[in-house]
């Protein structure tokens, strides 16, 4: 735990993709057990905030603190970091040529350097709480994207992570499908596991959200409880973000 | 077609033939594995180190990269010859090594500068959101590549790994000119003997037996990954 009671500290931090500066510098804290959400248009740096988080991408600019830990000095142990950030992709990206049990087990036995029997307990234990037991020997093809989502979901649970950034994890999803990776994420909110979400389900957000952030073209425009964000919004900008989520029917 | 029969399909000349054909391409056949093994360890070595990231491993690139360039631009014929030059030179004390082992060196030089390039084009296919989830989980990059993207690349690589194992199959012939007695030395040591052309058949014949089943496994394998990917999309 970092100062303040913040798991996660920003300060200043800038991305820049040649020259395209795709984050002008944000703040934002994350306290333990809370959850935070990231909305806004495509393009306005959401995803590419949480990729700094775990140092998929290195930042150009600032400081990002992580349970008391400055991650931008040259001498991060990025694996080990990353061990205790787990982060679930839009695309699922599960391993196609293993089996979903295979895909959970596999940093936890790698990378925690868990024994066989361990991992498989861990991840049998993982895949009966997102109810895909019976699932265990299937490849990932033959799953819904629903059912790949909650794997990828277990997957990275597995390596038991402080805090966990979702990267819009039911824009890739059936309608029809979205609800159960929802249901999943909600009880993880439940049990107080830290996240960060990258989202365009508003109701969602407002639902489970301890803070929702706007960003806007890499700056984050306005947060605050969902209740201010959605109920009385201050700055025109999320306003009009708003509105034109509303029109769309997400809300 | 008197003349042409009798030169090169005389019953009698292939029977006779066959024999002394066959102790010559059981040398092919060793080459040819023996070459293949070293082969695809030497070329996925040199595809990771291909791929290695970050300005430290530069030059390893770099000579990886001067390898294939010179290995893939020079003939096996001229690379056989070489190898044998070389080894005459005694550099090592050994006594110019045997013949088969120069030819397993030049074999290996030549086609590992080919596979290398088949296996990176296997590595360079893996989609990169799969290397970045499986960094993301705390693996390392030399995991990454074992346990991730390794699988997933040498499966797409068989195809044209085949191939290329049929080519090496077929340049085992070359090495006659260094002296080895393989199959094509027997053959035309049989047609001096004998003025008859059989021997050179009977190796043709034998390099295209061998060639058919490994051409057959390989369009087995290209539709059983296809039957696999359309189950995808239904």
């Amino acid at each position: 735990m970092s100062e303040n009671g913040h798991l996660v500290s920003l300060r200043g931090v800038r991305k820049r993709f040649d020259n395209l500066e795709v984050l002008h510098g944000i703040d934002l804290d994350v306290a333990e057990h809370n959850v935070v959400c990231l909305i806004g248009a495509s393009g306005s740096g959401k995803s590419t905030l949480l990729r700094c988080i775990n140092l998929l991408e290195r930042i150009d600019e600032g400081t990002i603190v992580f349970d008391g830990q400055t991650l931008t000095g040259t001498k991060i142990d990025v694996n080990a970091l990353r061990q205790k950030i787990g982060i679930v992709f839009q695309a699922y990206n599960l391993f196609p040529h293993m089996t979903v049990l295979q895909n959970v087990m596999l940093s936890p036995r790698k990378a925690l350097g868990l024994s066989r029997a361990e991992a498989e307990e861990r991840a049998r234990t993982l895949l009966n709480t997102i109810g895909l037991a019976e699932k265990a020997d299937e490849f990932p093809d033959r799953l819904s994207g629903g059912q790949q989502q909650r794997v990828a979901i277990a997957r990275a649970l597995a390596m038991e992570p402080k805090l966990m950034l979702l990267d819009e994890i039911t824009s890739a999803l059936d309608p029809q499908l979205i609800g159960e990776v929802l249901e999943l994420v909600r009880r993880l909110a439940d049990s107080g596991m830290t996240m960060i979400l990258a989202t365009h389900e508003m109701s969602f957000a407002r639902e489970v959200a301890n803070k929702v952030c706007f960003l806007d073209k890499g700056v984050i425009c306005e947060e605050g409880t969902p209740a201010e964000i959605f109920s009385s919004p201050r700055e025109p900008r999320t306003r009009e973000f708003l509105s034109r989520v509303l029109e769309s029917g997400r809300l | 077609m008197g003349p042409f029969l009798h030169e090169f399909f005389s019953p009698l000349d292939f029977l006779r033939a066959a024999p002394q054909v066959w102790t010559g391409f059981k040398v092919n056949l060793q080459l040819m594995f023996v070459a293949e093994a070293f082969v695809l360890v030497f070329a996925l070595l040199l595809a990771v180190v291909r791929g290695l990231p970050g300005r430290a491993a530069l030059p390893l690139r770099a000579a990886a990269v001067l390898y294939t360039d010179i290995f893939r631009g020079t003939p096996l014929l001229l690379v056989l010859l070489m190898v044998q030059g070389f080894a005459t030179l005694n550099y090592f004390g050994l006594s110019s090594g045997t013949l088969f082992t120069n030819a397993v060196i030049a074999l290996t030089l030549v086609y590992t500068a080919y596979v290398t390039e088949v296996f990176r084009a296997g590595i360079e296919s893996v989609h990169p959101s799969q290397r970045m989830a499986a960094r993301s989980l705390g693996l390392s990059y030399m995991q990454t590549m074992r346990y991730v993207v390794l699988p997933q690349a040498i499966r797409r690589v068989v195809p044209p790994l085949l191939n290329d194992f049929v080519g090496l199959q077929k340049d085992t012939a070359l090495v006659s000119v260094i002296g080895v007695f393989e199959a094509v030395a027997q053959a035309g040591q049989y047609s001096n003997d004998f003025s008859n052309f059989a021997g050179e058949s009977v190796a043709a014949v034998f390099f295209i037996f061998l060639t058919i089943p490994l051409a057959r496994f390989t369009d087995h394998i290209i539709r059983q990954r296809e039957r696999r990917e359309r189950a995808q999309v239904v």
